[in-house]
């Protein structure tokens, strides 16, 4: 007999609560009725009728234009079907295979209204919606291993402001890129039906993923009546305040707001801040770091946007178990920060962290790395450089003096990178002008 | 032994197990000998469980021996209706779709009778999925009446009735969905407790109608189905549907002796329905013994008692539609040999597994769920189902109890109603109205002429209130047979 899974409620509270949702106090699963392998008891536990939430939204920002709401219909719960397989290459011919692992588990249904304009859009709002989803932990969102999956409806109007015409429905959508290229393809199928005077046929397509094609499943005359009646076997669902007050205190920062929040507490520019959102665990680490180096938000957010992801990117590895902890790196921005390094000398101690388990500061020791700021240190190497290259100094004091950048590279090569930027520049700019 | 102790009540053999006058072995023997001896003729049973019985016996008086003093139905022969799974045994529903299929685990009831020690014995024969009131479209074949084999023993639980009106059982499991353990008790002579929806979990019944669906009791005494209910009442948590409510307690059965001043209705609109004289004359008896017992009996009123029948029937058969598309061939259960591709393999399957009532009222479920049909059937029937309800507290302002015949008739012979569906479906008028508003109702044998066919008399409570309901119960059939005697 089925069991009502709290946890699954709780997820989908949490799911509607970000979207903006209206949550019923009583909801009420549905049975729906059709024959397939699939579907072991032969019919689906769902919601029908008195769906968990109704009316919220998703703000999407297309390109150069200003938010917009997409309103959400509804957000309901159901039990997933087994899944089939045909002519898959482990498959022995004329076999389907059914695997029963997912049979039964509970899924949310998300359903928006028809307020997305173009392909764009729509994996604009997907994309927003998939990451608002794994920001509150209600999925990981895989949508390879299908679990998230998404239908497209597609209707088009004659005039502007004329209400939308017939739709037709794809399924079987399971990638941005499918999304796109399935919603394209159906829009221009139906722009040609009606720009030669035709009409649309309600139905339901399915696109073919390897050959990158749509192909119809079903007419809706011939769809089939699902005899929907509320499911015996389970009570009404009933969601008090308390329960819904519950959830909402476990339900974390959403996106929008901490990118808003990144950009003010920080001063951090849009685009930054929102790399730094698009996933929890870095936008966390990032304010981890930020807990032992308040100093300089600009400079921690560089080092995690560059070094820190594109390190992660090149050895396929995630935030969450990155061995420079948010307090290692923490640690090295201190060192940069109060001069002791210099930046050049900073890449070359993180490369290191990465590997050992060495503090930074320790590794500025072992190496030698500290900053030279001391003039006296500094002003025999620029009296050699200028003993070497005598032509680039008479060239610089009649006036090129673009070779400046020359020298200082000389000086930092000499330095291995550890003399001071700023010491450096004024003394080669006193020093070359002298004999 | 002149009494023989397949004869006694759990209640009776309660009290020799203990003083080791017996032992459940030497119980379970002679019921299996008796079921032997009497099953030819009565075939109440699908599965006897033999080997495995005499085995929970000897457990059972292992227990006994270490002074065991838990459970009133310890070393008690049970037998469980064949649609609620007992691991490891068949579980066919009296079809063919189920024939061969083994139950892979135990009805939460099942584990309870374990934990208790209770001997099952084995699984009675019943309606095609508890689809009847005859016990006579079993793929098995029908259930004989326990008095008349030309006719039969009620349904669907006609095989539980029987086994324990032939004492080749001492308590048995039924299920009531319209009235599936009230009938067959009715008929053959025994008590037949349908609890309130939901106090006793259907985890592990096999689903008709889900929303009336309720394991019962049917027991020689009022009092067998009181010890009975206790073990088995409680909330399950792999029943959503199951209720919580305090634990009953089978010891306040003899507190309410008399019946003095308890007011019960008598159903104005039950009235114009003509019963057969024996029922007729029982019901009499009935409201005489009760009167002279000192109850108050008034009027009441339940207007909706005429669309009752036609409530019961639309929503049950659209539950059972649904509940029944399981049995499609692909995974377990009846897989036609005729099927060449997967319609072919649903539309065979099912074609050869269900038999013609089931096959009926499937496509009556189907039907009344339609879109186009929905509001005027479903949907109706759901809104006269809760008026049903609120007939049924208003009475319950004026009355504690109410008390009715059970069917219209005594039991009937045998393939008299088999080709007319709605007849048999009137059998099930007065029990019914208990199933739609999910009140509990007992059936008890009453008075009847010698020699004639038994007649019982039904007696609603409210919601939880079995305490008052078997008290009511105990307190007849007491003065019944103090009458008697």
């Amino acid at each position: 007999m089925p069991v009502t899974n709290h946890q699954a409620v709780n997820l989908a509270l949490r799911a509607a609560l970000a979207l903006n949702c209206y949550i019923h106090p009583v909801s009420q699963f549905a049975r729906k009725n059709y024959f397939y392998p699939d579907l072991p008891k032969g019919y689906q536990i769902t919601q029908y009728a008195y769906p968990l939430a109704e009316a919220g939204f998703l703000e999407i920002t297309p390109p150069e234009q200003s938010p917009r709401r997409i309103r959400i219909q509804r957000l309901h719960l159901e039990e997933d079907a087994a899944k089939s397989a045909h002519n898959e290459p482990w498959c022995e011919p004329e076999c389907s295979y059914l695997d029963f692992n997912r049979s039964g588990t509970p899924l949310i249904e998300i359903v928006s209204e028809p307020d997305l304009r173009t392909p764009d859009e729509a994996g604009l709002y997907l994309k927003k919606l998939k990451q608002l989803l794994e920001y509150i932990a209600v999925s990981d969102c895989n949508m390879e291993e299908g679990s998230l999956r998404c239908d497209a409806n597609v209707s088009l109007r004659i005039t502007a402001g004329a209400p939308p015409g017939t739709k037709t429905e794809i399924k079987n959508l399971n990638s941005f890129r499918h999304l796109k290229r399935a919603l394209a393809a159906e829009i221009d199928r139906q722009a040609t039906v009606l720009s030669a005077g035709k009409t649309i046929i309600p139905q339901t397509l399915m696109w073919d993923d390897h050959r990158h094609q749509l192909r119809p499943m079903r007419s809706k005359e011939d769809a089939p009546d699902y005899r929907y009646f509320p499911e015996p076997d389970l009570p009404p669902l009933q969601i008090n305040e308390v329960w819904i007050a519950q959830v909402k205190t476990q339900l974390p920062e959403l996106p929008q707001a901490k990118l808003a929040r990144f950009q003010t507490d920080y001063g951090l520019r849009a685009y930054d801040a929102e790399i730094l959102c698009t996933d929890p665990d870095i936008a966390n680490y990032y304010e981890a770091v930020l807990l032992s180096f308040p100093a300089d938000p600009h400079l921690a957010a560089n080092w995690v946007l560059t070094h820190v992801l594109a390190h992660l990117k090149a050895i396929q590895c995630s935030i969450r178990h990155f061995s420079v902890t948010p307090a290692r790196l923490a640690e090295l921005l201190h060192l940069i920060h109060d001069q002791t390094i210099t930046s050049t000398s900073a890449k070359v101690v993180f490369r290191e962290m990465t590997q050992v388990t060495t503090s930074a500061t320790q590794l500025v020791a072992e190496k030698n790395l500290h900053q030279i700021t001391d003039e006296n240190e500094l002003l025999p190497i620029i009296e050699d450089i200028k003993a070497n290259f005598p032509d680039h100094v008479e060239r610089y004091r009649n006036g090129q003096e673009t070779l400046l950048g020359f020298f200082v590279g000389q000086v930092m090569g000499r330095t291995k990178g550890r003399a001071n930027p700023q010491v450096t520049h004024r003394l080669l700019h006193d020093q070359l002008k002298l004999n | 032994m002149a009494l023989e102790c397949s004869d006694k009540s759990a209640a009776e053999l309660y009290g020799l197990l203990r003083k080791k006058c017996i032992t459940s072995e030497e119980i379970t023997r002679e019921v299996l000998t008796r079921i032997e001896r009497t099953e030819p003729a009565i075939h109440a049973y699908i599965t006897v469980l033999a080997e495995r019985a005499l085995a929970q016996a000897r457990q059972a008086d292992r227990r006994l021996h270490q002074g065991d003093d838990t459970s009133p139905l310890l070393g008690i022969p049970v037998a469980i209706k064949d649609n609620i799974c007992v691991k490891g045994v068949p579980v066919t529903c009296g079809s063919k779709m189920l024939q061969e299929f083994i139950a892979p685990y135990d009805a939460t009831v099942v584990q309870c009778l374990r934990e208790h020690g209770a001997i099952i014995i084995g699984k009675t024969n019943l309606d095609e999925f508890a689809m009847g009131s005859s016990t006579e479209t079993s793929v098995f074949g029908a259930t004989r009446h326990p008095h008349d084999p030309a006719r039969v023993a009620g349904g669907s639980s006609g095989g539980s009735a029987a086994a324990v009106a032939v004492h080749t059982a001492t308590v048995a499991l039924g299920s009531d969905t319209g009235g599936s353990v009230r009938q067959p008790a009715a008929f053959c002579g025994v008590v037949g407790l349908k609890p309130t929806y939901g106090r006793i979990s259907r985890f592990g019944l096999v689903a008709f109608a889900s929303s009336f669906d309720q394991i019962g009791c049917l027991t020689r005494t009022v009092e067998d189905s009181a010890l009975l209910f206790q073990v088995l009442a409680g909330a399950d948590p792999k029943d959503s549907t199951s209720r919580k409510a305090p634990p009953y307690d089978a010891s306040t059965l003899k507190n309410h002796k008399t019946l003095n001043g308890l007011p019960i209705g008598i159903v104005k609109e039950f009235q114009d329905v003509t019963l057969e004289p024996v029922v007729q004359y029982a019901f009499d008896a009935g409201l005489r013994r009760l009167e002279a017992c000192g109850v108050e009996l008034r009027e009441i009123s339940l207007p909706h008692v005429p669309y009752a029948l036609a409530t019961y029937y639309i929503i049950a058969n659209a539950e059972a539609s649904a509940n029944l598309a399981r049995y499609d061939g692909v995974r377990y259960g009846h897989r036609s040999k005729r099927a060449n591709d997967l319609h072919s393999l649903y539309r065979h399957s099912r074609t050869e597994g269900f038999g013609p009532e089931v096959k009926r009222r499937i496509l009556l479920g189907t039907y009344v769920l339609q879109q186009e049909h929905y509001a005027a059937y479903y949907q109706r029937a759901q809104q006269i189902r809760t008026q049903i309800a609120r007939d049924f507290e208003q009475a319950f302002q004026q009355v504690e109890l109410v008390v009715s015949p059970v069917t219209p008739t005594p039991a009937f012979r045998r393939g008299e109603h088999l080709t007319d569906p709605l007849r048999m479906y009137q059998s099930d008028q007065f029990t019914v109205l208990a199933s739609l508003a999910g009140l509990p109702a007992i059936s008890v044998p009453g008075d009847i002429p010698a020699g004639q066919l038994p007649a019982g008399i039904q007696f609603i409570a409210k919601p939880d209130a079995e305490e008052q309901l078997l008290q009511t119960a105990y307190a007849f059939e007491q003065a019944r047979l103090d009458s008697a005697s």
